[in-house]
């Protein structure tokens, strides 16, 4: 019974497929799998943005969107119409062409992306062996988009969004890959199905083997999910779309639909850089403890993935938008420093394996945590350092 | 040949031919980007899973921004002037084009033709690859490591500005200390900006 | 150290979220087309014309006199005199609007209207729910929208409306003795040309008898 809950949706395609001849069924598979996931995050987008306005609007004491449908839950139907609905700008000046295929080339490599992704047991759309090259190089493409964005709309607010976007998106790839190395040092593999299947099983049948909670992994997660809100453009490192700086900066002359595809290519991208951090560092599909077991693997994927969502949109609600200079600091001062020092204390968790005397394990940690804290400690220092003194506002008060 | 084979290459070279032929910088910058994405895409056909992929993030992600950037920065107004069919460029465009011809046409020539039978290639694997690359490439490797690593400091100290003496004013400035307007210090900033 | 700021605020919003949902008194937002915060007094918006008695266009206090038709900035005001008088509330017969316009999409609630009256006949109102579908005609208020009794006046400002209706009283009683005074000097006057002349009529250079004022 829990074993065909489990293969619910692989079962369900293959049924489907079943029908075809011979000769379509891998293309309709394929198909069916893309139409998928496509589906199923549309759906969350939609429900993303409300419970996202619903959190947001909690952390300030405020109801957030209650208005349309019971308890505001039909808002995205009422923005989706709206948005559907709007006519469709384009500025005299703009690069036609260009300002039309950025959100087409901003949606597709996001979309790719999210294929790669494990999201249970025997549910992965494309497994390549190189899946997390993969997921990266398309990745990549999405700077381009933006640059696309901003550079075609022709507007000053537009193209230093742009140039902020890029700028940012490149600083902070790095960390976001070098963090990454250290699970795949581990795993020994860039396959991400693989990676989700080292972490399976459990130390002393019951505590899980989730990368997280090694030091190294929690130093990578950390990293990695900074990284990862730089990479997909939200507060805390929002500045390439500063509402009160720059208007919306490379989304400025968008309107209508295309407006609302650059917004669902975001979110897609949060997603698919969560459903990355799902499947690195927290186990992928895997349940937390044996006797959970029984729930579908799936269901374990997606709650994980609602959490650090949830999370996302928790530092949203929290931390202040950075300024330039501190957001290239941090990216080169701290995070990469600190994700290559990470590469190296997981060669030596890798290497401390072989020792196998008494309390060997506890050292392991210990040593470990130490080589990453104290680092830590003084990289976080010298961050602070450059601050100018506390400034005494001679004629303000 | 079959069909996939040549929409990828037609695309490439008429992306190609747009990135040469165009006039706005930017748009032949995205031609060429597209450019690198056919020959990605060419690799990843051929099954070479991961040269497409680096292709893919090292050309498309990293060299395209570069090449992107390195416009905006450096736009001059005179990207209109009259193109000159002969010039000392031309010349080395057309120098440089035939030298690699002549060196891949003999690289060509000295590869053994693969009789037909064994198209199918041997999947490699990613693994496979990083065994080689650490046991019997790690020279080439480790050279092209020192390579990027020298061209990085060599970035570095070219981007490190001296320090200025304008700095200190400013931050004297922003500080709190009454105002003061040095004619003096004023000029040396402009030169050492200069 | 880097990081306990951050705690200290992740802390800080994780407090109000689930505190939000355990005390309700932390949320302050008033949901508004249900719940409504009571109005200040003197909150003011656009011009209503105040109307005394039952009659709204026979107990308009607006004589007319076009001055906030001049003075409004934006002049989205349009006035036409009537061709007859009718009693004012001391029963002094007064011009009226025959038309009497404003157009509130161009008003801009500058009050100066209210200000330069002379005959407290025009005052804000703080209606704001006037959202049409449509933009021109619904939002062109004729004479007939904008009378509004005296009893809405008092009950929007009444410090103020007391004042003016204190005033109105006194002025009334005023007329009313006047009147009073006027009639019986009226009729002292009738009495006294009734009766037989006393004396010739003063020559010229004379300071002249005074005579009683024509109207009432
Ligand atoms: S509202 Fe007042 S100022 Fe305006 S016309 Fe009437 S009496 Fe005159
Ligand atoms: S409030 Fe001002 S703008 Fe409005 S009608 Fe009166 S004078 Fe005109």
């Amino acid at each position: 019974m829990t074993g065909q809950l489990d293969q619910l949706f692989v079962s369900l395609k293959q049924w489907l497929v079943s029908f075809l001849p011979q000769a379509a069924q891998p293309m309709a598979g394929i198909l069916l799998s893309i139409s998928a996931i496509i589906g199923a995050f549309a759906t969350m987008f939609a429900i993303t943005t409300i419970m996202e306005r619903k959190i947001l609007g909690r952390i300030q004491n405020r109801l957030g969107p209650n208005r349309v449908g019971p308890f505001g839950l039909l808002q995205p139907a009422a923005d989706g119409i709206k948005m559907l609905t709007k006519e469709d700008i384009v500025p005299f000046a703009a690069d036609k062409l260009v300002h039309f295929l950025a959100p087409v080339v901003l949606i597709i490599p996001v979309a790719l992306a999210l294929a790669m992704i494990p999201y249970g047991r025997n549910m992965t759309a494309v497994d390549l062996d190189a899946g997390i090259l993969f997921f990266f190089a398309v990745g990549s493409a999405t700077e381009l988009s933006v640059f696309m964005a901003g550079w075609s709309s022709q507007n000053k607010y537009s193209l230093v969004g742009a140039m902020r976007a890029i700028a940012q998106m490149i600083s902070y790839e790095m960390p976001l890959v070098l963090s990454t190395v250290s699970v795949l040092m581990m795993a020994g593999t860039l396959s991400l199905p693989l990676i989700v299947q080292a972490q399976s099983g459990y130390i002393y049948e019951i505590l899980p083997r989730w990368n997280v909670f090694t030091p190294w992994g929690l130093a990578g997660f950390v990293l990695f999910m900074i990284a990862a809100t730089a990479e997909s453009n939200r507060a805390p490192f929002d500045l390439p779309e500063a509402e009160s700086e720059i208007i919306a900066g490379y989304l400025t002359e968008y309107s209508g639909f295309k407006y609302a595809l650059f917004f669902m290519a975001e979110y897609w991208g949060l997603f698919a850089v969560s459903g990355l951090a799902v499947t690195l560092f927290l186990g992928g599909w895997n349940a937390p403890f044996p006797f959970l077991q029984w729930v579908p693997s799936w269901a374990w994927f997606f709650a994980k993935l609602g959490t650090i969502i949830f999370g996302f949109i928790w530092v949203r609600g929290t931390l202040p938008r950075l300024r330039l200079d501190q957001l290239m600091n941090f990216a080169w001062k701290f995070l990469l420093p600190m994700s290559l020092i990470n590469i190296v204390v997981t060669a030596m968790w890798h290497f401390s394996r072989v020792f196998q005397f008494v309390g060997a394990r506890e050292m392991r940690w210990v040593l470990c945590a130490l080589v990453l804290a104290i680092p830590y400690f003084f990289l976080g220092r010298a961050l602070g350092e450059g601050r100018p003194a506390k400034r005494n506002y001679k004629f303000a008060e | 040949m079959d069909l996939a084979f040549i929409i990828i290459a037609v695309l490439t070279l008429a992306s190609a031919v747009a990135a040469m032929s165009l006039r706005n910088l930017v748009h032949c910058a995205l031609c060429m980007v597209m450019t690198f994405a056919g020959i990605a895409l060419t690799f990843l056909q051929l099954n070479a899973e991961f040269v497409g992929l680096a292709q893919l993030l090292v050309y498309v992600g990293a060299v395209a921004i570069l090449i992107v950037f390195a416009i905006l920065l450096t736009r001059s107004e005179d990207a209109k002037k009259e193109v000159r069919f002969v010039s000392s460029s031309t010349v080395v465009g057309f120098g440089v084009v035939a030298l690699v011809a002549v060196s891949l046409l003999a690289a060509i020539q000295h590869t053994q033709i693969l009789p037909p039978q064994s198209v199918v290639a041997p999947h490699v694997s990613v693994k496979r690859i990083g065994e080689q690359l650490m046991t019997n490439y790690v020279l080439p490797l480790e050279v092209i490591g020192l390579l990027l690593t020298a061209a990085m400091i060599g970035a570095v100290v070219i981007a490190m500005r001296e320090p200025d003496p304008a700095d200190s004013v400013d931050v004297q400035q922003r500080n709190g200390s009454p105002l003061k307007l040095d004619p003096d210090s004023k000029k040396t900033a402009v030169v050492a900006n200069e | 150290m880097l990081g306990t700021g951050l705690i200290k605020g992740m802390a800080q919003t994780a407090k109000n979220f689930v505190g939000s949902y355990q005390g309700p008194e932390r949320l302050v937002t008033v949901q508004y087309p249900e719940e409504r915060l009571a109005p200040k007094e003197n909150a003011r918006n656009f011009p209503f014309l105040v109307f005394d008695g039952d009659d709204a266009q026979k107990g308009l206090r607006c004589v007319a006199c076009q001055i906030c038709e001049k003075e409004c900035p934006p002049k989205c005001i349009y006035i036409n005199k009537s061709k007859d008088k009718k009693p004012d509330y001391i029963g002094k017969p007064q011009f009226y609007p025959a038309t009497f316009d404003i157009d509130i999409s161009v008003c801009m609630s500058c009050q100066i209207c209210v200000e330069v009256c002379p005959f407290d006949a025009i005052k804000m109102d703080k209606v704001f729910e006037l959202s049409t579908t449509d933009r021109f005609e619904a939002l062109l208020l004729h004479k007939t929208e904008l009378a509004k009794p005296n009893e809405y006046f008092q009950e929007l400002h009444p410090t103020e409306a007391a004042e003016i209706d204190t005033r109105f009283a006194e002025e009334k009683l005023k007329a009313e003795a006047k009147a009073k005074a006027d009639a019986e000097a009226k009729a002292k006057a009738a009495a006294i040309a009734a009766a037989p002349k006393p004396e010739p009529a003063p020559v010229d250079g004379s300071i002249p008898t005074p005579v009683a004022p024509k109207t009432i």
